[in-house]
């Protein structure tokens, strides 16, 4: 392969040696947190408001808002990482852990091997179900001890802190698990289907 | 039409692998005094479609490296790339872009990325384009393209800009809507405004969206793009006043966001 071309005069602005050790290939450091999304947000109607389990096209399990937070709260303190390639530190979140919600369904593991998160808008995103479970990923309520703000997802995001951030999909409303892997809305539109930060899957074929 | 159904119909061609391409400065323009066009060679660049953007990575003398985001400002229509980028006082990109970069000089680029916030003629109309400052680089492709395919579907852009000294692309703009294709360009100024001007001088709000944008039923294509505040209210706004949710499609910055 060859040598990148040098951009000339470009110095660029390092991070401590710390910082870059937690900092995935081509991402850097905001303290902010930047708002992305395709369309407007959703209004909440927490009244109306279910999160469902689907076996393909089988419903398993469903909880209203005051059921939902009902079931155990599982805390996460994380890194997350942008595909847009910001990354922000020691984020924390509250909500409830996949696993739970697959126990309160009843259901031992996984029916399927693949989950398509469905969420407001149409807007959907697909990843293997093993990246959900054993304390890896949740349904987040709260951001910072403060209830999730619509604009990064609230009522309910998913969670998948060690995958691009796009995958923590904002508004989400269910969990569909599938035999078959089926691209989501990004994924679709030629972002990784794994989207592993540190491997750099931003694009397909990454 | 749901979200996913709007999806399918811009879905572009069967994947393949972003490669990083070389791109050489042609030529830098300055729009204002805090933004610069970048018209870029870029050999191997497999076109795109307007709205979509690129991953920009420049690599200092010692290998150290940085990316980040760029829409394309340029038409499909149009060789090559132009970038248009806003200097960010505190950035690590945008100084280099917007500043150092001159003609000859060389960095990396992949894309075309992106594949929601796109517009193309065959796509349909009425075009309601809404932005703030450099939110309006990828609706400026779309109109680009517009004018390169001689397309008389009505539209109209409302930018906002904080002075008139700020306005990006503000000559261009008067001369394509002079063109009398059926194109509205209306500005906002909210910060200062020149003795004699005619136009808004707040920022967007539902009220200017309803005088200046096409009627809900007209099924109008709505792409707003520019700092996250105004997306949030522009957005809201438009769905407020009877606009369907999935013809509003947003693309949101800051200076730590996407461009």
């Amino acid at each position: 392969m060859n040598d990148p071309p040098i951009a000339r005069g470009f110095r660029g602005r390092r991070g401590a040696a710390a910082v870059g050790a937690r900092l995935p290939p081509g991402q850097h450091l905001v303290t902010d947190f930047p708002v992305l999304s395709a369309g407007p947000t959703p209004e909440p109607d927490l009244a109306n408001w279910r999160f469902t389990l689907e076996d393909g096209a089988s419903p398993l399990a469903q909880w209203s808002w005051a059921e939902f937070n009902a079931l155990p709260q599982t805390e996460f303190t994380v890194d997350i990482h942008c595909v847009t390639t910001w990354s922000k530190f020691d984020t924390h979140w509250r909500g409830v852990s996949i696993d739970t919600l697959l126990e309160a369904a009843g259901l031992a593991e996984p029916p399927g091997a693949f989950v398509l998160a469905h969420c407001d808008g149409g807007y959907t995103t697909n990843l293997p179900s093993e990246d959900l479970v054993d304390g890896k990923a949740m349904i987040a309520t709260t951001f910072d001890g403060e209830p999730l703000d619509p604009e990064h997802g609230g009522p309910a995001r998913l969670l998948v802190p060690h995958l691009y951030f796009w995958k923590s999909a904002k508004w989400v409303h269910g969990l569909q698990f599938l035999d078959e892997d089926q691209p989501g809305f990004w994924e679709e539109l030629g972002y990784h289907s794994y989207g592993d930060p540190w491997r750099e899957q931003r694009y397909d074929g990454d | 039409m749901t979200a996913i159904e709007a999806v399918a119909a811009t879905k572009p061609s069967p994947s393949r692998r972003l490669q990083w391409l070389t791109a050489t400065v042609r030529d830098v323009s300055d729009e204002t005094p805090r933004v610069r066009s970048l018209a870029l060679d870029v050999p191997g660049w497999p076109g795109h479609r307007a709205g979509q953007h690129v991953d920009v990575r420049l690599t200092a003398e010692d290998g150290y490296q940085a990316q980040r985001s760029y829409s394309i400002a340029s038409a499909p229509e149009t060789p090559g790339v132009t970038l248009t980028v806003e200097r960010i006082a505190d950035g690590e990109i945008s100084p280099y872009l917007a500043g150092e970069a001159r003609a000859g000089d060389r960095f990396e680029l992949r894309g075309p990325i992106g594949g929601y916030f796109v517009w193309a003629a065959a796509l349909g109309g009425p075009l309601f384009l809404v932005a703030g400052g450099s939110g309006v680089v990828p609706l400026m492709a779309m109109l680009r393209h517009r004018a390169a395919a001689k397309s008389g579907l009505p539209a109209t852009l409302l930018l906002s800009s904080r002075t008139a000294g700020d306005i990006i692309y503000g000559a261009e703009l008067q001369r394509l809507a002079e063109q009398g294709s059926g194109l509205k360009v209306v500005h906002t100024l909210t910060r200062e405004t020149p003795a004699g001007w005619q136009g808004f001088t707040r920022r967007i709000d539902r009220a200017m969206l309803d005088a200046v944008g096409f009627p809900p039923d007209a099924g109008a294509r709505c792409f707003v793009c520019g700092p996250t505040p105004l997306v949030e209210a522009v957005a809201r706004a438009l769905r407020d006043l009877g606009h369907a949710p999935h013809l509003i499609k947003t693309e949101r910055f800051g200076p730590t966001g996407l461009k």
